[in-house]
């Protein structure tokens, strides 16, 4: 598959730079304000997006299934502090619960 | 040999060596389900190490996308690496050159765990802290890609491990402050607005918008 090789090799090039990027270039300076809001905007900005994408979307239409589930109950463990690993799995077994049924 | 910082960066690091590990080894089983073969998973995960990115690009190409829209999607996904690459930048010692190799060990938690307040990062924390999580990636995304042919990732509910991670890391910037809590709102909407409309890893890109609004805040952090 082309195009899972091309993207490797892009991406390990890509990542390598963005890396970089800060602590060769901006050894010390400051960058304005605005640039800096929006930058620290994009992390929530992307996640949110790819939450969306990855539960709801499917072959491009949008769709509420045994995923959506287990990622609703790995959010209701996150807002209730619970760890990483044990929210992911239980979103997880929620889902696996869902289909079994 | 290795100073204290080192080893209590390896030691924090090993904490998360077992969700990465979970993670990867569903990378592995997602990639040998979208029949990407057994190299090209384990060398994606040895050169580029970031499951964001990875999935974005599973996410993408099984969603019927392009290279270039998968490739556009990952860069975006990863532009908080830049961010988190500013932030460290002073407390990098060196040349250039060491800077920029040493600036790979960014990873999400790592940056998290170095973080020594103030605008000051623990460079010693940060490297620890990210060689485990680098063992348990490559070889848990081996292990996903050799036993995915007997898993079915969707009967486990694997399917979900990778929102939840996402959803887990959004949660924690939903804590920071408002502006996060509206930049996040906004790209939902513009997210599940486009998703029927355009070819898949655009909702992702358009969702960026959301982040326009620091344009307007004083000081998002």
């Amino acid at each position: 598959m082309t195009a899972v090789w091309t993207s490797i090799v892009v991406l390990a090039v890509a990542n390598f730079l963005i890396k970089a990027a800060g602590p060769v270039l901006l050894g010390g300076r400051e960058l304005p304000q605005p640039l800096l809001n929006v930058i620290a905007l994009l992390a929530p900005a992307i996640l949110a997006a790819l939450v969306v994408v990855g539960t709801f979307s499917e072959d491009s239409s949008l769709r509420i299934d045994a995923q959506a589930a287990g990622v609703a109950v790995s959010g209701a463990a996150f807002v209730f502090r619970v760890p990483m690993l044990p929210a992911i799995f239980l979103g997880a077994l929620s889902a696996a619960l869902v289909r079994a049924l | 040999m290795a100073a204290p910082s080192l080893r209590d960066g390896l030691r924090a690091g090993t904490a998360f060596a077992l969700p990465t590990f979970v993670l990867a080894v569903s990378f592995g089983v997602l990639a040998r389900s979208l029949d990407w073969g057994v190299v090209a998973p384990i060398v994606f995960s040895a050169v580029v190490f970031s499951g964001s990115a990875q999935f974005a690009v599973a996410d993408v190409l099984d969603a019927g996308g392009s290279a270039i829209a998968a490739i556009v999607a990952a860069i975006l996904v990863n532009a908080r690496f830049a961010v988190m690459g500013v932030a460290v930048a002073s407390s990098l010692p060196g040349g250039r050159i060491r800077r920029a190799l040493e600036a790979q060990a960014t990873v999400d938690a790592s940056w998290a765990i170095a973080n020594r307040g103030g605008g000051r990062f623990d460079r010693d924390v940060l490297i620890g802290a990210t060689l485990p999580q680098y063992g348990a990636w490559v070889g848990g995304t081996a292990i996903g890609v050799l036993v995915g042919d007997s898993l079915d990732a969707e009967a486990l509910g694997l399917d979900v491990l990778f929102p939840a991670f996402f959803l887990g890391l959004l949660i924690d910037e939903l804590r920071r402050g408002r502006p996060q809590v509206a930049a996040a709102a906004i790209a939902v909407a513009v997210s599940l607005a486009l998703v029927p409309f355009t070819p898949p890893g655009i909702p992702i890109i358009a969702a960026c918008l959301g982040a326009l609004l620091g344009l307007w805040g004083r000081k998002a952090r």
